[in-house]
């Protein structure tokens, strides 16, 4: 599996921090998955080996982490907040907008590839409801006008994925 | 928090230091770690994450004598719905999460330090980074801090979007690179058996800001704050049914839940009268907006008041037989499907749980599973019923305490407004009977 070199050099400074190795093994996943998009089982058997565990020790926690997936998401990874105080604020239309504007079911990715679009629980900014994630960027008061707006720049590609900001940090 | 509203104010170490931060740390290193910490204990600061335990009670378990290293661990895995006070902090001002951390880790005598924030908060993460090496080049952490023999280090570990990652054995558990299945108890007492199976302190974000104004003001002072078993302020998060939902820092029992909700948050929207209101985070127990709410304090003194006139803080909202929890006051209006509000609650609970005991890991499914054929047009008149007897042998019944916050919405939900449960069976008959699509179309769910 080919790493990017800052991808590398991140978790040769990240591993020995740890009292005990094992301890790296989420952070890892992470930064593989952040690297690669997904965790293949090519990267859960390299992140095992890396921090001398077997590749069940990292599947089972692929497998309990939500934020862990096993396959890549579309050009933009939209989470839409499914959770009581954002749906009290209108989540759930918000999330039907989207489905509607993207072509995507909830839980998939759009045929073109564009948006993975996932209803995912509290996102701790329910003071701002209804609250979408964007890749790592957060968008807050999201109502339906606000998604169809949203939807829209990402057809046109003139929304951030999300991403850039994360690479140049 | 007070001064994350002045014009200017910014995140960065400069403007930390120039409003007097780290002052307290110098403090700290003055005293001896033992008077941190019964200063501490004298401040009576209780656990800002939920539980409202003494902070200063847990240090006091901790194991000193083991001979083992000494850890200490913040819980910034905000996960609670409703909550979203830590997030203010690390994003507002991360230096005073980390003056807190230090000052509390040399009382502790841990000389490495986690940070544990959950998954979702990409930029936190950032700015947590950042601030730590900000302290680290200015020698607040690291090798003999401030010239001192004192070494510490803090790391900060991203979680992945578990909500039981917020208990903190289940924390642990993520920490040491396991998923993330909460310990029993005894024995595994993280005083004595935490991370590594070594003595370790887990604290709430909010709580370890509280240490350093201790630090700052002595505990007797800090005792001053709010009123005796109540002190220092909590940072209530408004959400839902509010014209100005947000967060909004008051010393403990300053103001009320009416005051809250009309006074601070500018009331419901025009046209609507209160329903319910959920006051600590969505495990605590929903309160009636016509209930009364009567009883004795813990001090023997007897109230009785209506959810205006409740005194937001710790005991208050005990003895009304909720909890003050994480401080995440979600409020709902007369448009509210209460049947929906627990089916959404249920769908977060059963997604939620970590699958180790028995009777959460198939008792909560079953809960969203009803809750979710009640909305989709085939409940039954037995349904409120069924649920509390699924409910009443969760609560108890499980490692952690995640069965009584999965339970407890179903069964205040159920006593208070049963009605409309068995209300909801009988609407969607009719509708049956008018030849009528029975489910209606849904709004939380």
């Amino acid at each position: 599996m080919k790493l990017k070199p800052e991808t590398t050099e991140k978790i040769d400074k990240l591993v020995p921090r740890y009292p005990v190795k094992r301890s790296a093994a989420l952070p890892l996943c992470h930064l593989v998955q952040e690297d690669q998009g997904y965790l293949s089982n090519e990267a859960v058997e390299w992140i095992a080996e890396r921090l001398e565990l077997e590749p069940i020790n990292i599947q089972e926690l692929v497998t309990f982490y939500p934020m862990l997936r096993t396959e890549p998401t579309g050009k933009y990874h939209v989470r839409v907040c499914r959770t009581l105080p954002c749906a009290l604020a209108g989540a759930y239309q918000t999330c039907r907008k989207l489905e509607e504007a993207l072509d995507v079911a909830v839980g998939h990715t759009s045929e073109d590839g564009l948006a993975t679009l996932e209803f995912v629980e509290c996102h701790a900014d329910c003071g701002k409801a209804p609250v979408v994630m964007v890749g790592e960027d957060e968008y807050t008061g999201i109502d339906v006008e606000k998604a169809l707006e949203m939807a829209e720049k990402m057809k046109s590609g003139t929304l951030p994925t999300g991403l850039e900001v994360h690479t140049e940090a | 928090m007070k001064h994350v509203d002045e014009p200017g104010y910014s995140n960065d170490i400069d403007c930390y230091i120039r409003n007097g931060g780290y002052e307290d740390l110098k403090k700290a290193f003055a005293m001896k770690p033992e008077d941190i910490c019964a200063e501490v204990m004298e401040s009576g600061v209780r656990g800002r994450g939920g539980a409202g335990f003494p902070a200063g009670m847990k240090w006091k378990f901790l194991d000193r004598k083991s001979g083992k290293p000494i850890y200490l661990v913040c819980n910034a895995d905000e996960s609670e719905p409703g909550t979203f006070k830590d997030r203010q902090i690390i994003h507002q001002d991360p230096h005073q999460l980390i003056e807190g951390m230090i000052c509390s880790a040399y009382a502790v005598g841990a000389k490495l330090a986690f940070i544990y924030i959950r998954g979702e908060f990409f930029e936190g993460y950032r700015i947590l980074e950042r601030a730590i090496e900000e302290a680290r080049a200015k020698n607040f952490l690291g090798d003999n801090i401030l010239g001192s023999d004192y070494s510490c280090d803090i790391i900060v570990h991203r979680g992945a979007g578990a909500y039981i990652c917020g208990e903190e054995t289940g924390l642990i558990e993520s920490l040491e690179g396991n998923r993330a299945n909460p310990r029993i108890k005894p024995p595994y007492f993280p005083a004595a058996l935490g991370l590594y199976q070594c003595p370790t302190i887990v604290n709430n974000v909010e709580t370890l800001c509280d240490v350093k104004h201790v630090v700052s003001m002595g505990g007797a002072e800090f005792a001053k704050i709010g009123t005796p078993g109540n002190t220092g302020t909590r940072t209530w998060c408004v959400s839902g049914h509010v014209m100005k939902p947000g967060f909004y820092e008051f010393a403990c029992a300053d103001l009320t839940l009416g005051e809250l909700i009309y006074d601070v948050c500018g009331g419901l929207r025009p046209g609507r009268s209160l329903k319910a209101v959920i006051p600590g985070g969505s495990s605590a127990k929903v309160l009636r907006a016509d209930e009364r709410f009567t009883g004795k304090l813990k001090n023997g003194t007897a109230f009785d008041w209506g959810i205006g006139d409740i005194p937001m803080d710790f005991d208050s909202l005990m003895a009304c037989g909720s909890m003050s929890g994480s401080g995440g006051v979600i409020v709902m209006d007369d448009s509210t499907d209460i049947v929906e509000a627990l089916a959404n609650i249920n769908y977060f609970y059963a997604h939620e749980s970590c699958g180790q005991c028995t009777p959460c890991r198939e008792g909560v499914p079953w809960m969203r599973k009803i809750t979710a054929r009640m909305v989709a047009g085939e409940a039954r008149e037995e349904d409120a019923d069924l649920l509390n007897s699924i409910a009443d042998q969760i609560a108890g019944r499980t490692i952690c305490a995640f069965g009584e916050a999965a339970s407890w919405p179903v069964q205040s939900f159920i006593a208070k407004f049963k009605d409309e449960f068995v209300e909801k069976a009988r609407e969607q008959a009719a509708r049956r009977k008018e030849g009528k699509d029975a489910a209606k179309e849904t709004v939380l769910i």
